[in-house]
C-alpha cells in the first residue's frame, strides 16, 4: 500500500515537474475552467459610450476591444491594430492631420462575422450623434471625419493639426462597437437597445453570458477570439456590490475570489488581510495625483454673491506666493502615505508623474521643513499673534477653510495636514462633502468643487492615456469658473499667467517628443513649485488583490485592469 | 367589508400619488447629480450632452408627468401583452433607469428572488421563533428562561446588523470556512448539492435578520400575552377548571395575537425594501441594494419607481391588517 502510494507520489511531482517544464501556462483554451472577480462597486451597463463608470469601462474592457491599448508602463500597444501608426511609419500624416490604422488581418466579431473598417465609422457616428449623451464624445474632439479607405484600413482626419492623434479607438473608453448590432440605437434610440448595452457583440477574449445590472456579470470564453490558445479561463464571474473591506476579505481571507478590483482600504486593514495568505496586493501607477489646490480669489461670505470666489477680489493671503510656499512645506507627505495609502500611494511634488518622460525632477518638497516655513510666513509680514494664529498688520489672520469628499482616508489626511499647519500658526477649518455633490458640477449648488467657497481643496485628479497636453491645458486663464461660465471650467485656482497660457500654446503646436516633455515639465513646475498653486501630495495607485493561484495579472493604472485577463491563468498548486 | 375594502383602495389612489410627489420634489431638491461619479476627465460640455440625454434639462411638472405617465399607462400595458401576447406597448418608452438605462421593472423582477428568498425567509423564521419565546416568557415571567429571552431579545435588538455580520463572517467564513461569507444570486436551484449550497449562502445572513425580528416580535408577543394573562376571563377560565394549557394556549394566545399579527402584517413590506445594511455586508443584492445604489447615483426613475411599489405595499398591508383584524375579533365591524 505504501508502496503504491509513493509511486503515485513520484508520478504525481513528475508530472508536475514537466508542466513547470512546459510552462504551465500555456495550452488550449478554456483549460483552468471558472475564474472569479469581485467589483465592490456593481458593474451596470457594458456599453462604454453610455456610461463613464471606470467599473462598467473595465467589466466592458473584457468584450469591447480598441484598436490600441496602453501597457503596464503607459506604453501604446497595438490591440485590434497591426501596429501603432506614427508620422515615421508613415501612418500619421506629415502636416498631423490624419492618422491611418490597419486592422489585423482575419479578425472575426464574437458571432463569427468579419470586423471591418465599417465597423469603426459606425462607432464614430454612434459616439457623435445628436441626442446620444455619448460619454466618450471627448474621445473624437477635432475628428473631422473617420472614413474606411478599404475593409481594413481606417483613416481618421482632424479638423486641424493634432500632435496627439491617440485618443480616438484608442483604450479602454473608446472601444469598437459592432455596427450591426448597434444600427438601430443611434442618437436619443441609444437608451432602449437595452439587450445591446447588456451584451455587446465583441472581439476580446470573453462573451457575456448572462448579465444582471448592478449584481453580476457571467462571461465564457469568445469563440472566435482571435487567439486560438486564449483565454486560459473558460468562464469568468464578475460579482458586484459589497464594499472594499468585504471585497479584500473575500480574496486574501477566505479565498472564494481569484481577484478584487480597487481596495482603498487602510494600510494596516490590507495588512491584516494579508496574514490570511490567500491572496497578495498588487499595485500600479499611473497619473493619479492627490493634491491641494488653493484658492487664489477669495472666498469670503461676505462678498456679494456674483464676486465671491472670482478674480474680481484677490485672496487675502494665498495670493502670496511665501504664504503658499509656506502651507507645502509644512506638510509631512510621507505620513500622509505611511497613514492613510501604505501600497497605494508615495509622495510626489508633482502634477504630471507620469510617464517618466514628463517627470520633473521636482523633489524639494518631500522633507517636511517647519523651521522654513514658519520663516517664510514670517518674512510675508504674519507674525504670531496673541492667539497663536498668524496676522498681519491689516489683522488679517491665517484661517484656512479646507474642504474635499466625504472619505475616511481622506478624513484622515485632512487631520494630519491640520496638525501640521496649525504647528506654524495658522488656523484650520475642516469641512467635507458628498463627492456625489462635491463634483456633481451643479451650477445652482454652493458645495462644488469649481465654485470653491474655500480657501484650500483636496481631491484626485489625472489624465488619460500618457500625454498631459489637454491636462495641462486646463489652467489657463480662460478656463476659470465664474458666474458667467455657469461655474464650469477646470481651472479652479483661477490661476491666470499669459506665460503659462504661452506654453500651452507651443505644446497644442509641438510635435517633437522631447520638445513636448520640457514643455510639460515647465508647466508642471510653474504650477507646483514655483508658485505652489497646486500643493501634489501623494502619487496614488491603483490597488488590487489577487489570488495567489492566478498568474499572468499584471495591474495597469493606464488602461483597464482587465486589459491582459486574455494571458491570465491558473497556477499549478 | 367588502364596500370597506373597495373605499379604502380607491383613497388610496390619490394619496399613492401624493406620496410619489412627495418623494419627487425631495429627489428633485436633494443635492446631487445622477452624473456626479463620472470621472473628472470627462470634460463640461459631455456632461451637458449627457445630462440631456437623461432628460435632466426639462421641466420638473414635464419629467414627473412622464413617469406617471409611463407608470400608470405604458408599464400596464407591458404587462398586458407579457401576459397575453398582444402588442400595446410597442414603440412606447418604459421607466428607464438612468444608471442602466434598461427598463426599471426588468431590474426589479430581477431582485425580487433572493430578496424573497434570504429577507422573507428570515421573516418566517424570526416569526417561528419569536411566538414560541413570547409565550413561554409570559407564563413564565421572570424564570430563567424569561432571563435569558430578555438577554438574547436585547442583544438582537440593540447590536446593529453590519456588526453581527461581519462578526459571523469573521467567524464562520474566514476561521471556520463553513459557510460563504458572498451570496451568489445566479445560483440555481435543481438538485439536491445546489440546494444545501442555497442553504449555505443563506445561512448567515438569515440568522442576522431572524434574530433582528424575533426579538422585536417576542417583545410584542410577550407584552400582549402578559396583558390577556390578568384579564378576568383567564381567572373565570382557571376557575371552570380548565387545563393551563388549555387557558393558555386556547384563551389567551387567541386574543394576544390580535395585535401582534398587526404588527406582523405591517412589517411584510418591509421584507420587500430589503434589508439594505444586511445585503450590502453578504452582497445578496436584493432590492435593499438596488434602492441604495441607485439614491446613491441619483438614479430619479428607479428611486421613484421603487418607492412607489413599497408605498403601494405598505398600503396593501395595511388594509389587510385591518381585515384581519374584523376576521380575528369578532367584536370588529366595519360596515
Amino acid at each position: 500500500m505504501s508502496l503504491r502510494k509513493s509511486l503515485l507520489g513520484a508520478t504525481a511531482s513528475l508530472a508536475f515537474a514537466s508542466m513547470a517544464m512546459a510552462d504551465a501556462h500555456e495550452g488550449e483554451r478554456g483549460r483552468d475552467g471558472q475564474l472569479n472577480i469581485l467589483y465592490w462597486q456593481a458593474i451596470t451597463i457594458l456599453n462604454p459610450y453610455l456610461s463613464g463608470g471606470t467599473k462598467d469601462l473595465q467589466a466592458a474592457s473584457m468584450i469591447l476591444e480598441p484598436l490600441a491599448n496602453y501597457d503596464e508602463g503607459g506604453t501604446l500597444v497595438p490591440t485590434l491594430a497591426v501596429d501603432i501608426p506614427t508620422v515615421a511609419n508613415g501612418g500619421v500624416s506629415a502636416d498631423l492631420t490624419s492618422i491611418t490604422w490597419t486592422l489585423k488581418p482575419g479578425l472575426l466579431w464574437s458571432d463569427g462575422t468579419p470586423v471591418t473598417a465599417n465597423d469603426a465609422v459606425f462607432t464614430w457616428q454612434y459616439c457623435t450623434a445628436e441626442g446620444g449623451g455619448c460619454a466618450q464624445a471627448s474621445k473624437f474632439d477635432g475628428v473631422a471625419n473617420v472614413e474606411a479607405v478599404d475593409d481594413a484600413t481606417i483613416k481618421v482626419t482632424f479638423a486641424g493639426p493634432t500632435p496627439y492623434p491617440y485618443n480616438a479607438f484608442v483604450a479602454n473608453q473608446a472601444p469598437i462597437i459592432q455596427a450591426a448590432q448597434f444600427a438601430d440605437c443611434m442618437g436619443a434610440k441609444a437608451p432602449e437597445c437595452t439587450a445591446a448595452n447588456f451584451g455587446p457583440i465583441g472581439t476580446g477574449p470573453f462573451v457575456v453570458t448572462n448579465f444582471l445590472t448592478n449584481d453580476v456579470v457571467e462571461y465564457a470564453a469568445n469563440p472566435n477570439y482571435r487567439d486560438p490558445m486564449k483565454p486560459a479561463f473558460a468562464t469568468v464571474t464578475i460579482k458586484g456590490g459589497g464594499d472594499a473591506a468585504g471585497a479584500g476579505r473575500a480574496v486574501l481571507e477566505t479565498g472564494e475570489f481569484d481577484y478584487a478590483w480597487n481596495l482603498q482600504l487602510a494600510p494596516d486593514v490590507i495588512q491584516g488581510m494579508m496574514a490570511g495568505g490567500k491572496g497578495e496586493v498588487i499595485s500600479g501607477f499611473g497619473t493619479n495625483v492627490e493634491r491641494l489646490e488653493l484658492n487664489l480669489s477669495d472666498p469670503s461670505a461676505a462678498l456679494p454673491e456674483a464676486e465671491r470666489s472670482t478674480i474680481a477680489h484677490p485672496h487675502p493671503f494665498l495670493s502670496n506666493p511665501m504664504v503658499r510656499e509656506a502651507l507645502s512645506i509644512a506638510i509631512d507627505r510621507q505620513l500622509l502615505v505611511d497613514v492613510g495609502y501604505g501600497p497605494a500611494g508615495q509622495p510626489t511634488c508633482n502634477l504630471v508623474p507620469a510617464p517618466a518622460i514628463y517627470n520633473s525632477d521636482n523633489t524639494g518638497c518631500l522633507t517636511q521643513d517647519l523651521a522654513k516655513a514658519a520663516a517664510l510666513l514670517d518674512e510675508a509680514g504674519f507674525p504670531v499673534g496673541g492667539d497663536g494664529i498668524r496676522v498681519n498688520a491689516d489683522g488679517v489672520r491665517l484661517s484656512i477653510l479646507y474642504q474635499t469628499t466625504t472619505n475616511a482616508v481622506r478624513q484622515d489626511v485632512q487631520a494630519l495636514v491640520k496638525d501640521a499647519w496649525n504647528s506654524i500658526g495658522v488656523e484650520v477649518e475642516l469641512r467635507n462633502i458628498d463627492a456625489g455633490v462635491f463634483f456633481g458640477g451643479d451650477a445652482a449648488s454652493p458645495d462644488t468643487y469649481q465654485r470653491f467657497y474655500a480657501d484650500v481643496e483636496m481631491f484626485t485628479n489625472n489624465f488619460e492615456g500618457n500625454d498631459p497636453q489637454s491636462y495641462l491645458a486646463q489652467h489657463t486663464c480662460d478656463s476659470m469658473p465664474s458666474p458667467d461660465t455657469q461655474w464650469q471650467g477646470e481651472n479652479i485656482n483661477r490661476y491666470c499667467d499669459a506665460g503659462y497660457d504661452a506654453l500651452v500654446v507651443s505644446m497644442s503646436q509641438s510635435t517633437d517628443p522631447a520638445e513636448r516633455a520640457a514643455l510639460a515639465i515647465q508647466m508642471n513646475d510653474m504650477l507646483t513649485k514655483d508658485s505652489n498653486v497646486i500643493i501634489p501630495l501623494i502619487h496614488r495607485g491603483t490597488v488590487s488583490a489577487r489570488a495567489l493561484s492566478l498568474g499572468g495579472v499584471k495591474l495597469n493604472a493606464w488602461d483597464t485592469e482587465l486589459w491582459n485577463i486574455a494571458d491570465w491563468y491558473r497556477m499549478g498548486e | 367589508m367588502l364596500t370597506f375594502t373597495i373605499r379604502r383602495l380607491l383613497l388610496a389612489i390619490p394619496t399613492l400619488i401624493f406620496i410619489a410627489f412627495v418623494i419627487f420634489m425631495l429627489l428633485l431638491k436633494a443635492p446631487g447629480n445622477p452624473l456626479g461619479d463620472i470621472p473628472l476627465t470627462i470634460p463640461p460640455e459631455v456632461r451637458e450632452q449627457m445630462r440631456a440625454a437623461l432628460g435632466l434639462d426639462q421641466a420638473w411638472y414635464l419629467r414627473f408627468g412622464l413617469w406617471l405617465y409611463q407608470l400608470g399607462v405604458v408599464e400596464p400595458q407591458v404587462w398586458f401583452d407579457h401576459l397575453f401576447g398582444t402588442s400595446f406597448s410597442v414603440g412606447q418608452q418604459r421607466v428607464i433607469s438612468f444608471q442602466s438605462r434598461s427598463p426599471v421593472f426588468d431590474t426589479i423582477g430581477e431582485r425580487i428572488p433572493q430578496t424573497l428568498w434570504v429577507v422573507g425567509m428570515s421573516y418566517v423564521v424570526g416569526v417561528l421563533i419569536a411566538l414560541p419565546i413570547g409565550i413561554i416568557s409570559a407564563t413564565r415571567q421572570y424564570s430563567i428562561f424569561d432571563q435569558i429571552g430578555t438577554l438574547i431579545s436585547m442583544i438582537g435588538f440593540s447590536v446593529p446588523t453590519f456588526f453581527t455580520g461581519v462578526l459571523l463572517i469573521t467567524i464562520f467564513s474566514v476561521n471556520l470556512g463553513w459557510f460563504p461569507s458572498i451570496y451568489n444570486t445566479t445560483l440555481q436551484v435543481n438538485d439536491l448539492a445546489s440546494f444545501g449550497q442555497q442553504l449555505r449562502q443563506m445561512a448567515m445572513p438569515v440568522f442576522v435578520l431572524a434574530l433582528f425580528n424575533a426579538s422585536q416580535i417576542s417583545r410584542y408577543m410577550r407584552a400582549s400575552m402578559l396583558d390577556n394573562l390578568s384579564q378576568d376571563y383567564v381567572r373565570t377560565a382557571r376557575a371552570k377548571g380548565m387545563t393551563e394549557r388549555v387557558v393558555v394556549l386556547k384563551h389567551v394566545l387567541r386574543n394576544s395575537l390580535i395585535p401582534v399579527v398587526t404588527v406582523i402584517a405591517l412589517g411584510v413590506p418591509s421584507v420587500f425594501g430589503g434589508a439594505i445594511i444586511t445585503e450590502q455586508v453578504f452582497k445578496v443584492n436584493g432590492l435593499g441594494q438596488l434602492l441604495i445604489i441607485a439614491i446613491n447615483g441619483k438614479d430619479i426613475p428607479m428611486v421613484m419607481t421603487l418607492s412607489f411599489v413599497f408605498a403601494v405595499l405598505i398600503v396593501l398591508f395595511n388594509l389587510i391588517a385591518d381585515v384581519l383584524y374584523g376576521v380575528l375579533d369578532p367584536r370588529i365591524r366595519y360596515d
